[in-house]
């Protein structure tokens, strides 16, 4: 336990301080209903303007203007979109089965936003540093995909139930490659815990220390995580000229808003885990700011949407994939890569060959 | 081994098809090409091929070369185009000639498909580009092409 205290920082400073005017049972709950308040807050707003973002880049990889109306720049459009959301009507089919109808867009925006309190923004303020945090996030991230499988199935309707099952199909599928590419990284580290493998790449990140098979485990991922997200060119669980909306098709207002922040979320949080695992976390390139630890969050921040811009520039540019293409591309090409690649990983940590600065 | 060659194929090409969209991203702040549209009505001109009514142009001594065929009559698939038409003499042959009083287009039956324009032997009628055409009145949808006392060019129809 005593790892985990030095970097439960920001938990650390909350409970300090309540734990003068209340028990300290009592103040470790309420530390934990503060962050986790902080946390929605952060990531509702965060997510808002992921939206946003995606839809200025759309603009611009199309030659458009994108929103520009609402506030200067088009910087309160989607807060009005999700204030609309709020106000809408909540429909929902005659024949759905409703308490699973109801449930499940809680599914998914829960796991996305219970990913998020493992990652090292900096040093300091990382809500809950688990000794095993790499598989923790892959296990999180596949509950997500019970929401959607829920949402499709209990619709009742033969879009969303086609949609939620092309899901499963996908995500199991893509799951391996996630695990398998993150698993390639680990062999460097030697340890699933977030802050150590932040830790270890204080001499060099891990995408320079790992070189080839550093790199292909990175390809791997950034394509197997564009599919976990049901992003294009992997969104044929949503495929509008097939399927309507997919398994959403049957929501509205703040079901549907769930699902749609939910999306965006999982794309953050898929390009925070490369930040971390590849690119360094909040290290600064070169240390050039280490004396100044708060500016970790700017380096983690900025790094992150680096690879978002990168997951974005994927959806604008690839047209969707097929069924089959979609399983042939994972079990014919990246899962075989990928176990030829962790045994490459594995020779070069054990000769050494790694490069350290 | 067409295993390799197709990873290296598949990952060139997605490539390049990055570095086209990139190009575009990168120019797009230049090329915008969304007219934003009410605030700029005043500078707006529309593409030369756009479709917005068919006109009669007339010149400055308000003639038009509308011989009163009735060809684009006959062109219009769903009759917006009614041809009041009568013989006159003409001045200076003195041999009876048919000239149009009226050429009455219903702008609100249109569909713009441009037969007309197509049928016209003398290019009488022509696309305008004009494109705010919604009125109050449902009358005012039906315009008369010809200006008042206007008459056909001189040989026009040779």
């Amino acid at each position: 336990m005593n790892t985990m205290n030095i970097a439960l920082n920001i938990t650390q400073t909350i409970q300090d301080l309540l734990v003068g005017m209340m028990p300290e049972s009592v103040a470790s709950i309420v530390t934990m209903v503060v962050i986790a308040l902080i946390y929605l807050i952060i990531f509702a707003v965060a997510g808002l303007y992921l939206v946003l973002l995606e839809r200025k880049v759309a603009a611009w990889f199309q030659l458009r203007i994108g929103p520009n109306r609402v506030g200067y720049w088009g910087l309160l459009q989607t807060m009005a979109d999700a204030l609309k959301l709020v106000s809408k009507e909540l429909t929902g089919t005659v024949k759905a089965d409703k308490f699973l109808y109801n449930l499940a867009p809680y599914f998914v925006i829960v796991t996305s936003l219970m990913a998020l309190a493992v990652f090292p923004f900096t040093q300091e303020f990382q809500a809950f540093d688990i000794n095993i945090g790499i598989f923790f996030l892959i296990a999180i991230s596949s509950i997500g995909v019970i929401g959607i499988l829920l949402g499709g199935w209990s619709s009742n309707n033969k879009f969303a139930l086609i949609g939620a099952m092309r899901s499963g199909v996908q995500t199991i599928s893509y799951e391996l490659s996630i695990g398998l590419s993150l698993l390639t990284m680990v062999l460097i580290t030697g340890s699933l815990q977030l802050s150590e493998i932040v830790e270890v790449q204080k001499s060099g990140w891990l995408i320079v220390q790992g070189h080839i098979p550093a790199v292909i485990a990175f390809m791997i991922y950034m394509i197997a995580g564009t599919a976990e997200t049901n992003r294009a060119p992997f969104d044929l669980v949503e495929a509008e000229s097939e399927l309507g909306a997919g398994f959403h098709t049957e929501y509205s207002g703040m079901k549907f808003a769930y699902f749609f922040l939910a999306e965006f979320i999982n794309m953050f949080i898929i390009a925070a885990i490369a930040t971390t695992i590849f690119f360094g976390g909040w290290l600064s390139p070169f240390g050039i700011t280490d004396s100044i630890p708060w500016l970790g969050i700017f380096w983690f921040l900025g790094k992150t949407l680096v690879l978002v811009f990168l997951m974005m520039w994927f959806r604008w540019t690839f047209p969707r994939l097929r069924i089959d293409q979609l399983l042939t591309l994972e079990w014919k090409y990246l899962l075989p890569i990928n176990l030829v690649n962790i045994v490459i990983m594995a020779i070069i940590v054990w000769l050494n060959l790694t490069i350290k600065f | 081994m067409s295993y390799f060659s197709d990873i290296y194929k598949g990952i060139k090409t997605l490539l390049t098809g990055m570095s086209v969209t990139g190009k575009y991203f990168l120019h797009a702040r230049k090329g915008a090409i969304t007219q934003q549209y009410p605030d700029n009505r005043d500078t707006l001109k529309m593409f030369e091929r756009f479709r917005g009514e068919v006109v009669m142009p007339h010149d400055e001594n308000n003639e038009h070369q509308c011989t009163g065929c009735q060809k684009c009559e006959i062109a219009c698939p769903n009759g917006s185009i009614e041809i009041i038409w009568d013989r006159g003499i003409d001045e200076t042959t003195g041999k009876k000639k048919k000239f149009i009083d009226k050429h009455v287009y219903h702008l609100g039956l249109c569909t713009m498909c441009g037969l007309c324009i197509e049928a016209c032997p003398t290019d009488a009628i022509v696309w305008a580009q004009n494109y705010e055409n919604s009125v109050y009145d449902r009358t005012k949808l039906t315009r008369v092409l010809n200006r008042p006392d206007s008459k056909v060019k001189a040989g026009i129809e040779d």
